[in-house]
């Protein structure tokens, strides 16, 4: 409170009020400078941020696990590569899948799916089911992807038609976002016995080989044991960590929002020009006046002091004003761009919208240092004879 | 010497234009005491603006020593010889130079900030000055364009004394106003040497020379008439 009083009654404090309000207009449209500055970079950060949120949004829980596939120059994944790979130590599954993209039909609908030959053990770590059971090895059955399921409206006990083969559907799994190693969504899971029928000119091997570590602190370790082992000699399966392709899409996707408030801090850095141009016209006109208080004993940091405090007032004013109508801008550039403005009022995406008010209120003061300095720098004498 | 307040020694100050040497000082020296009342006269363009700003440590000589209290001021940074000023030194203007975002008794305040007194001394100093330089403190709130140019002028003779400077230095502080007024003015600084107070006057004004106990009479830059005392 006492704080509050003495501030509100200091003298610099007042002075830059009445020197701001002195010349409205002009101020008016600096602030407007550095509010429109503050939007641009706050709503260039908030697209970039949501853009990122909805990417990973849409990715299922990828987890971290590793994936093998047949390097480039190499069809499969072999059957003694995967009998090497068990001799890694560390790991709790190795699931070997055949995959092939394939037209479903049922009824008169049609689309693609992603057939998987896969073990029936081997499905239960990686996919949740909805409804019916998993397979039973040998069978003529299929297990769906959600999507697939929505797609063509099957049902359990549907008889889907792939690769002009019937399979019957006994499960349909949950929904869980696009994966790395296979996209769930929509697959369609059968027995490798099921698929080497449907697909036979298919080369012995696996396309994808999904390895799931026991300690998820161990998977890059685990990741080199495994490059060591099967690619000593030449590079026969490309070794990915799906964690790691997270953090890089995590870090595309900063830099996309970096480039992104780059583009918007040009704006700002335009409002720091008028500042500039503004401070400095207004340390022109008040020459006499620097003078005067230069001669009844104001140093030069008292009137560095009092300028700088005009730039503080107007750049903290101007910058909140942004900042609170950056959440308009925000929410136009989302639903322009990404047609959704959920990810508006996330922690990150008001992160960014401090950050373009900090920008704000930095940029004042940049623009306002260099006038300030010229005032304070003033002869006596020749200030006192400015007319 | 060392009761000397305000001593020059051979001051002289040279404007070049172009390939024109004008010399706005030339080898002035004099000495005034704690306590003195001193007009200073001469045509215009003899220099006396130039001598008071240099007693005033507003300007610096070409050449020769200014001595405010004893002090060299050519050994001064430009934020000492601020300090000096605010301390020593009140300054009365012919255009009275008030700030005009200021209210009149914020231009009072306003030395008394800088030497960071506490507001309510400041307030209470600033409204003994206003009666002290017989101001109505109604007008304390007035802005300065909203006041006569004799207020003005004497809110300026407020604020000049209020860090209770021992020289007051005025130049040509009646210049603007009517004789009426310029004389009531004359009669406040007189006032004020009568407490104590050095006080040096540049006027044209032969007249008000009278206050004064030393009149100092500049031609070409140079003393022309001695600065010894007047018979009265
Ligand atoms: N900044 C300057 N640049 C160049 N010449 C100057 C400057 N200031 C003063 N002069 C010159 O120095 C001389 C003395 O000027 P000064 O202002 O001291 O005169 P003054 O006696 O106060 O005159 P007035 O009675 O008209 O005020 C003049 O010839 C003037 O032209
Ligand atoms: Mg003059």
């Amino acid at each position: 409170m006492d704080l509050v009083k003495r501030i509100s009654s200091n003298m610099y404090v007042e002075l830059a009020k009445r020197n701001l309000k002195r010349h409205a207009f002009r101020t008016i449209l600096a602030a407007i400078g550095i509010i429109i500055g503050v939007i641009a970079i706050s709503s260039m950060g908030i697209l970039g941020n949501s853009l990122k949120l909805s990417v990973s949004g849409s990715l299922g829980d990828v987890g971290n696990e590793i994936v093998l596939y047949p390097a480039y120059g190499e069809t499969v994944i072999t059957e003694k590569q995967v009998d090497d790979l068990s001799k890694v130590g560390d790991i709790e599954y190795i699931i070997p899948l055949l995959s092939s993209a394939a037209r479903a039909e049922y009824k008169d609908e049609e689309t693609f799916t992603n057939v998987y030959g896969i073990e029936r053990d081997d499905l239960y770590p990686l996919v949740e089911l909805e409804d019916g059971h998993f397979l039973r090895s040998g069978s003529k059955d299929c297990v769906v992807g959600a999507s697939l399921a929505d797609d063509l409206d099957l049902e359990l006990g549907s008889r889907l038609t792939v690769q002009d083969s019937q399979l019957r559907v006994v499960g349909i799994l949950k929904e869980s976002g696009f994966g790395f190693a296979i996209d769930p969504d929509r697959a369609t899971f059968i027995t490798p016995e099921a698929y080497e029928k449907l697909f036979d000119d298919e080369e012995d091997g696996y396309n994808t080989v999904i390895v799931k570590v026991k300690d998820l602190d161990d998977v890059e370790t685990v990741a080199e044991s495994i490059e060591e082992r099967l690619n000593k000699k030449e590079e026969t399966v490309t070794v990915l960590v799906t964690g790691t392709i997270l953090e890089s899409i995590d870090e595309i996707f900063n830099s996309i929002s970096l480039f992104l408030m780059g583009i918007g801090s040009i704006s700002l850095l335009v409002a720091g020009v008028s500042i500039l141009n503004v401070m400095l016209m207004s340390t022109m006109e008040r020459t006499k006046e620097i003078g005067i208080m230069k001669a009844v004993g104001a140093s030069r940091n008292e009137i560095l002091k009092m300028f700088m405090l005009e730039a503080l007032f107007l750049g903290i004013a101007a910058s909140l004003i942004g900042g609170v109508l950056s959440f308009g801008g925000g929410f136009l550039v989302n639903i322009l761009i990404l047609d959704d403005a959920s990810y508006l009022f996330a922690p990150s995406s008001i992160l960014y919208i401090v950050a373009g008010v900090m920008f704000g209120i930095i940029t004042s003061l940049a623009g306002g240092m260099y006038p300030a300095w010229k005032a304070s720098n003033m002869r006596p004498l020749d200030a006192l004879r400015y007319e | 010497m060392p009761d000397s307040i305000v001593e020059l020694q051979n001051v002289t100050k040279v404007y070049t234009l172009g390939s024109n040497e004008i010399y706005a000082l030339n080898g002035v020296s004099l000495s005034i005491k704690k306590g003195d009342f001193v007009t200073i006269m001469g045509p215009s363009g003899s220099g006396k603006s130039t001598l008071l700003n240099m007693v005033g440590c507003l300007d610096l000589p070409g050449e020769g020593i200014v001595r405010i209290n004893g002090t060299d001021v050519s050994t001064l940074s430009d934020d000492e010889l601020t300090t000096l000023r605010r301390d020593n030194i009140g300054f009365i203007f012919q255009q009275f130079n008030l700030i005009q975002t200021l209210t009149a008794i914020e231009n009072v305040e306003m030395p008394m900030i800088f030497n960071r007194m506490d507001a309510d001394a400041r307030r209470k100093k600033a409204l003994s000055l206003f009666k002290q330089s017989n101001l109505e403190v109604e007008y304390a709130d007035h802005r300065p364009n909203e006041l006569s140019g004799g207020q003005q002028q004497r809110v300026a003779i407020a604020r000049a004394l209020a860090n209770d400077p021992p020289i007051i230095l005025a130049d040509e502080p009646t210049g603007n106003l009517d004789t009426k007024t310029g004389e009531s003015i004359m009669a406040l600084l007189g006032d004020l040497n009568s407490k104590g107070t050095t006080v040096i006057v540049v006027t044209h004004d032969p007249r008000l020379a009278e206050y004064s106990n030393t009149a100092i009479r500049l031609q070409d830059g140079e003393i022309y008439h001695g600065s010894g005392e007047k018979n009265q």
